[in-house]
């Protein structure tokens, strides 16, 4: 309390864009990002310092409290990659929500321990956000008007965003998300964890009209989405044929599948653009890497005279870049988080 | 049963469900778990989408409209019962909340002896069947325990 309230009265003077350090633990990654600016100096993930951990072979722990002992060695990583001291590090942000309450805490109450210690100012980001502005990360236009999709393994959403922090929920999906539809109809298939690249790569060799899968609500007329009825046709269509499928039909199958769920995406996004007026599109998550959802994307913007963003590819899935990202445009508009603050499984992104 | 009718079984179980009851549905990929845990969300007073927590481990429904609060977990993508633990999936339980789990049968070793055991199966004539599952009937090479006296 005493420190909260001495934050309150402590005034930031920014002498030069300020130093962020930003931790991600929503959900299985840890990550650790500082960044300057609109400048990402340096974003590590839990899963790529694995691999050169002296100590070798430690395998990320799905979503647990396994952040806690990545946590310490990736602060050290991304102070290092950097160049900078955590003496240096202006403001610590850390992803309040929506996620794993047990895994948000960890990436919440190192920020605030490290805000604490170093006197500095603490922002707690919405996860979401972190993905809806990651298009802009490095953009010498910073955040602009926009349509976004944000496709991951957990979230589909589309939202209309009029600036920094200005967001209406369009819609989401009403059951499973899209990387979720890309992964368990993979695994019908027989093909391996995570199949949502598998299906990428098998499509392109495929016909994607050689079986009519269903777009869930493409006709809806609203911007909601559902993909729980595609994964029941595949398992129907793969009931009453050969099993296992011949190599030919494997890959008609994953490219109905693909153009199933990239049909229904690029409608729905492209009708979003029409309905808000905005004539930019920016679309981030980890299903933004299927090059058959870029590829149509692309095609869909260009006929339609659109501004396509696409999120950098390595800031497509999790990440604390974007977090650090958020964290300096709140700072920047003179916003900081309480101490008191507490982690929100469902926190919700901010309507204006 | 369509999607409709799992929907409408899962507000059926919301009325039978009380503070820390769970309930453990199992069945194929597309066997409508997801629809039955809907309907039992909404039928105790959660007027929101219920989407799949596959990717994102555990939903949690604790506004002030619930009945009791509930949390939907989907053990699809855990690699060891270790990982549920590190979830928190013990401090669920005792949370005083509903426990719903698709794909139980993964980890059934972490399924009280209260728990509740409902099978999804896809019929090869189209639509779907729901059954009870009893003490002593075999899931995920785990016998199921009866209620504790």
């Amino acid at each position: 309390m005493a420190a909260a309230l001495f934050l309150h009265f402590l005034s930031f003077v920014p002498v030069s864009a300020p130093l962020i350090l930003a931790l991600e633990t929503s959900c299985d990654e840890t990550a650790v990002a500082i960044t300057r600016g609109g400048e990402v100096l340096a974003s590590e993930i839990s899963s790529q310092i694995a691999l050169h951990q002296p100590y070798g072979g430690v395998v990320p722990e799905l979503a647990s409290r396994s952040h806690l002992p990545q946590v310490r060695p990736l602060i050290e990583a991304a102070t290092a990659a950097a160049g900078v001291t955590l003496a240096e590090i202006d403001a610590f942000a850390a992803t309040a929500g929506p996620g794993l309450a047990s895994s948000l805490l960890i990436g919440n109450t190192v920020a605030k321990a490290l805000a604490l210690a170093c006197d500095r100012p603490f922002l707690a980001i919405n996860h979401l956000e972190g993905h809806l502005l990651s298009p802009f990360i490095g953009s010498p236009d910073g955040v602009i008007p926009c349509v976004a999709l944000i496709v991951s393994g957990g979230h589909t959403l589309l939202v209309h965003c009029r600036g920094a922090g200005q967001y209406h929920l369009l819609g989401r999906t009403k059951d499973d998300a899209a990387g979720e539809a890309f992964d368990k109809t993979a695994k019908m298939l027989g093909l391996p964890y995570p199949g949502g690249p598998q299906i990428d790569r098998l499509a392109r060799g495929g016909n994607p009209a050689a079986f009519d899968l269903p777009q869930g609500l493409r006709h809806s007329g609203d911007f909601s989405f559902s993909f729980s009825g595609l994964k029941t046709a595949v398992r129907y269509t793969l009931d009453a044929l050969p099993n296992p499928l011949s190599a030919p039909m494997q890959a008609d199958m994953c490219a109905s599948i693909q153009a199933a769920i990239v049909g229904v995406l690029v409608s729905k996004t492209m009708a979003a653009a029409a309905h808000t007026g905005e004539n930019v599109v920016a679309v981030s998550g980890g299903v933004s890497l299927n090059s058959g959802l870029r590829s149509s994307l692309a095609a869909a913007a260009a006929s339609a005279g659109l501004d396509l963003r696409l999120a950098a590819p390595s800031l497509t899935t999790d990440n604390a870049a974007m977090i650090a990202f958020v964290a300096g445009i709140r700072l920047a508009a003179g916003h900081t988080s309480p101490l008191e603050g507490d982690v929100d499984p469902n926190l919700a992104l901010v309507t204006a | 049963m369509t999607a409709d009718e799992a929907v409408a079984f899962g507000r059926e179980l919301a009325a039978s469900v009380r503070p820390g009851a769970v309930v453990a549905l199992v069945g194929d990929l597309g066997a409508g778990k997801t629809h039955v845990t809907k309907g039992l969300v909404a039928g105790l007073g959660y007027a929101g989408e219920v989407t799949s927590p596959t990717f994102t481990l555990v939903h949690e429904f604790t506004g002030p409209t619930m009945t009791w609060p509930v949390f939907h977990f989907d053990f699809y993508r855990l690699r060891s019962a270790g990982e549920a633990l590190g979830l928190g999936w013990d401090d669920y339980l005792e949370a005083g909340g509903v426990c719903v789990v698709e794909w139980a049968d993964l980890f059934p070793e972490l399924l009280p002896p209260e728990t509740v055991w409902w099978r999804l199966v896809v019929l090869a004539e189209g639509g779907r069947r729901v059954e009870r599952l009893e003490p002593g009937d075999v899931v995920g090479g785990e016998t199921v325990a009866g209620p504790a006296l």
